[in-house]
């Protein structure tokens, strides 16, 4: 999947202005299934180990993207400090099948690593994300 | 009052795939109840053994969270939407 550089930024951004808490938020993806948003939201946990959208915020996005023509079809969070997959807990969390599930590891890092997940079932298939215009490099 | 309510990808399976359910009531529990009653195998992943919604599902009335307004006395007025959205949450450890 495309990963427009603006949403990678902002969802890099977003974990860094939260840390040292995780930070969480909503991907918006078109018609075509590209990517088109992020919305950097709060969260309602406001921990260093969990996050939960906050509901309010959830329903603001859903109603937006729909507004936009677009659909919610994916969340976001950080590990701080932790690797960019999906920790158990996110697994056994993950109610939406045809979701995609983005963890950026290490937000305080110079590079943090972006990565996208499919969660079904308890299983975990990564989807390839390449950072549109970085092809190649 | 027919009231459409807005079903999540996650729940589909338990409403042979409807993504909107028109159910009835003129309160939030009246329409759960009345939801549930149309596809009984939403009870259980929906609800709790005392008639609560589980906490890992959100309750919208338009885009008001009905547990900051009356809960599931919360009136529906004619014309509304009812919106259920699983909690998007996870995180390292519990």
């Amino acid at each position: 999947m495309d990963l427009p550089p603006q949403i990678r930024d902002a969802m890099v951004a977003h974990s860094r202005f939260c840390l040292p808490r995780e930070a969480c938020g909503l991907l918006a993806l078109d018609g075509g299934g590209r990517l088109r948003m992020a919305y950097c939201l709060t969260n309602a946990d406001r921990s260093e180990r969990t996050f939960t959208v906050d509901p309010r915020e959830h329903v603001k996005a859903l109603r937006h993207a729909e507004r936009s023509g677009w659909r919610l079809g994916g969340v976001f969070h950080s590990h701080p400090g932790g690797p960019a997959r999906p920790s158990p807990l996110d697994v056994a969390r993950a109610l939406e099948p045809d979701w995609l599930y983005a963890v950026v590891g290490a937000p305080d890092a110079e590079r943090p690593d972006v990565r996208g997940f499919w969660i079904r079932d308890g299983r975990v298939v990564e989807e390839p994300l390449v950072v549109t215009g970085e092809r190649g490099r | 009052m027919k009231v459409p309510v807005r079903i999540p990808t996650v729940l589909q399976p338990r409403t042979g795939g409807a993504a909107v359910v028109l159910a009835e009531g003129d309160t939030v529990g009246r329409v759960v109840g009345s939801l549930v009653a149309l596809h009984p195998g939403l009870r259980e992943v929906m609800l709790e053994s005392d008639g609560s919604v589980k906490r890992f599902l959100n309750l919208f009335l338009g885009d008001e969270d009905v547990r900051y307004l009356r809960g599931m006395d919360t009136p529906v007025p004619e014309g509304s939407e009812i919106v259920i959205l699983p909690a998007a949450s996870g995180g390292r450890r519990r």
